[in-house]
């Protein structure tokens, strides 16, 4: 049985485009230098799956949600403020 | 094929195509609906009915004109939605099972949101773009897309989102109504007018003299005629239903058939056959002159031909009518336990002009009468300006010409001088105008009535004596004495003056007779008398002359005899 990751990450994309990509390489970036081994990152392609962005409230894109650990976090945006987002995923204190 | 068709139509009707919202009223406000495949932007301010008229236009549209529709909700959850318009009879749940309409709630939870960087709104378009696909949705509503602005805060990729979602919502070809809080100064607070500039349709919420009233207006409606009033509209359990301000023309059907007042009288006064069927008529006068009888005759004489007619009341009970109008001999009750007759009793201050004018129109509507009597409208004076309750008796009799339904109006003058103005300025009006004024003379009160106008017939022109006995109504033709216009026991005293009078007469004449023939036989005996004098005269005046005639014979005879002797002897 796959351990449990103490981090899930959900990363909302439309397209490959400049925002999408830009973002996924942040976050990826990121969860290396701080949460190395306890993160999983999914990629939610809306023009593939446009049927679930209502579960999760999506209205923007990129938007990244943290799924685990509750509650849910949002972070919408390019990720480039990297302390914005360590901040927004509860990974340092504000 | 469908499209050539329809582009055939197009050219042959250049007019902007329109999707019929199916809210009563709006639909003839705006010639037909809101722009077939475009936005249209209904703001107001808080509590005035947005979102219930867009979730109207929604259901409708699923239910009347079999278009599926979304509705994005950013403020009230899709269960709270169900719920609001669960009283109003429609079942969002089954509607949903049913695929014709999708409630999609976007929830902006500020506190669970970080920005960062660059973004756009493609979720928001994508999760639009999945609900009209999924449903083959023809409209959309966003109910307040202005959340947005509240809850992320980079302004300046919104607003070029919106005009985005705007461009992409035309591009789709759906008619979306968007709904936006009044700003101060605006229309809306984030100027979403800038982007929907196809209409724009206004609500408002007004409270004046503690009555409110929900008004709507077209601020803006692009290559199309509408109406640019403000127009009142009601909320109600049936929903939305805009005041029908039928006709912007004068463009009328008119009808020549008459119907009939109930007393006969006044219709022999009326040319002899009465109203003009979907006339108006004006029943003025001061207070106890008989106005609600009047109505109560007109009302009872259009139910026993059969007819169903409404009676609105805003000064007494039903029941009080009814009992009042026992006393005159009129049985009311028959006829509303029979269902032609309805009463319809409000106090005037239950709610403003617009909700009266609704509710009445409404009532009309279902029940369908052949005559309303309104009794009185002076009482609407309280809830509302003379220019207020001017202009809803307009739209009233406009309505009920536009259905060829007789009305009557019944309105207390408050000074006894007669003016050319009713309180209401409602003469100017009404097809006829019947007076009911008091006489007071002699220590007593009568009634006189006239008939002030009457448009399209010959009409009397006289004054006549208006008895209310407990047999009923009655025109009695008042008296002209030499003294003037003479009423109830005036009348009554002056004709039996008239009465001696003539007997008197009678008798004088009698005895001058007599005295005539009697100094004709004196004059005659005289005549007679003198004549037998003169015949005395006369012959007494011949007895001389023949005697003078003798005396002379003789003389000449004895002169010739002497003579003749002479002569012998000489």
């Amino acid at each position: 049985m796959e351990e449990e990751k103490k981090y899930e990450l959900r990363l909302y994309i439309a397209g490959k485009t400049a925002k999408s990509v830009t973002a996924l390489q942040n976050l990826k970036k990121y969860c290396e230098e701080h949460l190395k081994g306890q993160y999983k990152i999914e990629v939610i392609d809306l023009l593939v799956q446009p049927q679930l962005a209502e579960g999760d409230q999506i209205f923007a894109i990129p938007t990244l949600v943290r799924k685990v650990p509750e509650p849910i976090r949002k972070i919408i945006g390019d990720l480039s403020n990297e302390e914005k987002v360590l901040v927004g995923l509860d990974i340092r204190p504000a | 094929m469908s499209k050539a068709k329809e582009q055939k139509i197009n050219e042959k009707y250049p007019t902007l195509p329109k999707t019929p919202t199916g809210i009563t009223g709006l639909d003839e406000i705006t010639g037909g609906g809101i722009p077939k495949g475009r936005p249209t932007l209904v703001c107001g301010d808080a509590g005035c009915g947005k979102t219930l008229m867009s979730l109207e236009f929604i259901i409708k549209g699923a239910i009347d004109f079999d278009e599926p529709g979304v509705f994005m909700a950013f403020e009230e959850k899709t269960e709270e939605l169900a719920m609001n318009v669960a009283s109003l009879g429609f079942d969002l749940d089954k509607l949903q099972e049913e695929k014709k309409i999708k409630l999609d709630h976007v929830h902006i939870d500020r506190s669970e949101i970080e920005e960062t960087g660059e973004y756009d709104l493609e979720g928001l378009f994508i999760r639009l773009n999945y609900a009209i696909d999924n449903i083959g949705a023809k409209r959309v509503v966003l109910d307040t897309l202005e959340n947005l602005f509240s809850s992320l805060t980079n302004e300046a990729v919104l607003r070029a989102e919106l005009r985005r979602l705007f461009h992409w919502l035309k591009g789709k070809g759906v008619t979306a109504i968007i709904t936006g809080e009044r700003g101060e100064g605006k229309l809306t607070r984030q100027g979403l007018e800038e982007y929907v500039s196809d209409c724009v349709i206004l609500l408002d919420h007004r409270v004046i003299n503690q009555i409110s009233t929900r008004r709507l207006r077209i601020v803006k409606y692009r290559g199309s005629v509408h109406g640019t009033n403000e127009y009142p509209f009601l909320i109600d359990e049936e929903g939305i239903s805009v005041l029908p301000v039928t006709s912007l023309k004068l463009e009328k059907p008119v009808s020549s058939e008459r119907i009939r007042s109930g007393i006969p009288a006044l219709d022999k006064m009326l040319d002899g056959k009465g109203f003009f069927k979907g006339s108006s008529i004006l029943v003025s006068g001061t207070a106890g002159t008989g106005k609600t009888s009047i109505a109560a005759y007109f009302a009872n004489q259009t139910c026993s031909e059969g007819n169903k007619c409404i009676y609105f009341a805003f000064e007494e009970s039903p029941n009080q009518i009814i009992r009042n109008m026992h006393s005159i001999g009129v049985n009311l009750q028959q006829y509303v336990d029979k269902g032609l007759l309805k009463f319809f009793a409000s106090r005037p201050t239950l709610y403003g002009l617009e909700m009266h004018l609704v509710a009445m129109y409404k009532t009309i509507k279902k029940f369908k009468p052949k005559a309303v009597v309104l009794d009185p409208i002076t009482n609407l004076i309280t809830v509302g300006s003379v220019s207020e309750v001017k202009s809803m008796l307009i739209r009233l009799i406009d309505f009920l010409q536009e259905e060829q339904i007789t009305v009557m109006f019944t309105a207390l003058t408050l000074n006894t001088i007669i003016s050319d103005q009713t309180d209401e300025g409602v003469s100017s009006l009404v097809d006829a105008w019947l007076l009911v004024r008091d006489i007071e003379y002699n220590g007593e009160r009568n009634r006189g009535m006239y008939i002030m106008k009457s448009r399209g017939m010959k009409h009397s022109n006289q004054v006549r004596e208006f008895v209310i006995t407990d047999k009923g109504l009655d025109l009695v033709e008042v008296y002209l004495g030499p003294d003037g216009v003479l009423t109830g026991s005036a009348r009554e005293a002056q004709i039996l003056h008239e009465q001696t009078g003539e007997v008197l007469r009678d008798y004088a004449y009698d005895r001058k007779d007599r005295e005539i023939s009697r100094k004709r036989k004196v004059l005659e005996a005289k005549i007679s008398s003198l004549q037998t004098e003169f015949e005395s005269i006369e012959e007494e005046l011949n007895k001389v002359s023949q005697e003078e005639e003798l005396v002379k014979q003789v003389a000449e005879k004895t002169r010739a005899e002497i003579t003749q002797r002479r002569g012998e002897k000489g």
